[in-house]
């Protein structure tokens, strides 16, 4: 329209402009998006529900124990797990945290490299097949279940160490470090194989057009720029190792113990509880002192998810 | 050409680039003088970032992106440098959307030297105030050095990777559609660093405003559909003598 055709007609004032009989009536569409917004809802809602209710159960019956018969100072400050004892049931959890913890610290150093390496391979050196193949194979690791790879530990890796290490047994934590380390790997490369690739591509170039080598544009400006986003990836690598049971029952030996070294045998919370649990009278001390496992089992892990939450957040807060 | 002349910096001849079957560019002969200003305007797809990316071989990271014909720089073909890195040194590149790296402005100025090995706080120091000085940054920004790039506004960031470009102190920048992101009021301010620095260095300006060509350019180029139609001065081209009926066109907005 040109400015030769003058204003547009207005209806002279005080006429009302007629009001379509059915402009506003509720359609079709309407009701379908009020369904959809409440079943997305309830699905949204239900995953809340669905972990306060787990909290609500592992800590009514743990929490109880903690307030009456738990000696806290014993909890944390004694190797001795005896619940089953006939004289007099102590239940010091030091030994199994211990071993959880080296375990998952083992775990740690054998897959942080690996995993952290192979992100950068696929994310900045990878090209074409090569890394869609990669991907799908890293994937697939991810979906081996804990069981395998606990036999693997029994079946593969104890003889192996027995061999090249000169040790009597080879279930202890390097094993189920070793194993540990490669079942978490995959999740952590994925995760922080993402984390690169959300680095905007312009700093790439930028650093490329100012004569950066490949590994100085990953070292200098990706990495960097990635941090958040793979301290998350670690962090939810410690949190898988740290709530990871069948494995960790299967290739670490099993004893109570504090280890001094790697090959010394090693008891994990979570493995206690699965196997135990079955054969704990239900209600008794014993079944509420592996509740009370639980409790700290779950806060651990949700205080370190929680954390790799915030290490995501962050970089999305920074747009890195 | 079988003699250069001393004075080219950039001698391209029969420049073919294609993305997969897709040709961009074809043909291209042309040849950028030391210490001009050498325009090239064209529609939007008329290959002209190709053209660049095909002179520091930004081809080499680009996926599918193959280069033919010769490019020779300082005399020596590009595809000759053993060390890439080396070759890109020595082109600094001034992109459409000012990319301010994660870092300080200092730091940002300072990531071509260090990564060349320049250690010495002292010698940093001095790049970096010359380097914002010459594209003047300097004034605007000596007092918060420490300050994030990326929290500079939009005119800055481009000073500043215009600053990060001359730290290295290259022989050749090269320029792509700088004032995109940029207000008119920097776009000057840009220009006018840009007429001061063509004593130092040679330029290659890549620009969609024709009336940028005309202000900075000595000789300016028309990228057209891939191909080059016109290489003249640029005088000439906007006062009509130009060759080609649509240089004219182009140049007097009838299209584009």
């Amino acid at each position: 329209m040109s400015a030769n055709d003058g204003p547009v007609p207005h209806p002279p004032r005080g006429t009302p402009v007629p009001f379509p009989a059915r402009a506003d009536e509720r359609d079709r569409a309407w009701f379908v998006d009020k369904v959809v917004q409440v079943l997305v809802f309830a699905g949204g809602i239900s995953g809340i529900v669905c972990v306060v209710g787990i909290f609500v159960f592992v800590s009514r019956e743990g929490f109880g124990f903690i307030a009456h018969t738990l000696d806290l100072r014993e909890f944390f400050g004694s190797i001795a797990w005896r619940p089953t004892s006939d004289k007099r049931a102590t239940y010091g959890i030091l030994a199994l945290l211990a071993g959880t913890a080296s375990v998952t610290g083992l775990a740690m150093l054998v897959s942080v490299p690996f995993s952290i390496g192979a992100a950068i391979y696929i994310a900045e050196f990878a090209r074409g097949k090569t890394r869609e193949a990669l991907k799908v194979l890293i994937e697939l690791l991810a979906a081996i279940p804990s069981v395998v790879w606990g036999f693997i530990g029994l079946t593969m890796l104890n003889p192996l160490i027995i061999d090249v290490f000169n040790v009597p047994v080879g279930l202890c934590v390097l094993n189920a470090g070793v194993i540990l380390g490669l079942m978490a790997a995959p999740i952590m490369t994925t995760i922080a194989e993402d984390a690169l690739k959300a680095v905007p591509d312009g700093f790439r170039e930028a650093a490329e057009a100012m004569g950066a080598t490949r590994w100085q544009v990953v070292w200098r400006v990706v990495l960097p720029a990635a941090k958040q986003g793979l301290m998350a990836a670690v962090l939810l690598g410690v949190g898988r190792g740290f709530g990871e049971t069948m494995a960790v029952l299967m290739a670490s030996g099993h004893a109570i113990n504090l280890p001094t070294s790697p090959f010394d045998q090693a008891r994990a919370l979570t493995a206690t509880i699965a196997a135990e649990l079955g054969e704990a009278e239900k209600g008794g001390d014993h079944y509420r002192a592996l509740f009370t496992l639980g409790i700290l089992l779950f806060s651990v892990t949700f205080a370190i998810n929680l954390l790799a939450d915030t290490f995501v957040r962050g970089r999305r807060k920074r747009g890195g | 050409m079988v003699d250069a002349p001393a004075d080219v910096i950039v001698d391209v001849h029969g420049l073919t680039v294609r993305y997969g079957d897709r040709v961009v560019l074809r043909d291209v002969t042309l040849d950028v003088r030391t210490h001009e200003i050498f325009g090239i305007i064209g529609p939007a797809g008329s290959g002209k970032t190709s053209f660049l990316r095909a002179l520091n071989r930004m081809d080499e990271f680009t996926p599918g992106m193959r280069v033919e014909g010769s490019v020779s720089f300082a005399g020596k073909d590009v595809r000759d440098w053993r060390n890439l890195y080396a070759l890109r040194r020595r082109i600094g590149v001034v992109f459409p959307l000012p990319v301010g790296l994660p870092l300080s402005v200092y730091d940002n100025v300072a990531f071509a030297p260090r990564l060349a090995g320049v250690r010495a706080r002292v010698e940093l120091d001095e790049i970096v105030e010359s380097s914002l000085r010459r594209a003047a940054l300097w004034d605007e920004v000596k007092d918060r050095l420490g300050a994030l790039g990326s929290l500079l506004s939009g005119g800055q960031q481009q000073r500043l990777t215009i600053a990060r470009a001359l730290s290295q102190k290259p022989d050749l920048l090269l320029l792509d559609e700088f004032s995109i992101a940029v207000d008119p009021v920097t776009t000057m301010r840009i220009e006018d660093v840009l007429k001061e620095l063509r004593h130092e260095i040679t330029i290659v300006l890549v620009t969609n405003l024709v009336q940028q060509a005309r202000r900075l350019a000595d000789r300016t180029a028309f990228f057209l559909d891939g191909a080059c139609v016109e290489i003249a001065e640029t005088e000439d081209l906007f006062t009509g003598a130009t060759r080609d009926p649509r240089t004219r066109d182009y140049v007097e907005g009838r299209f584009g």
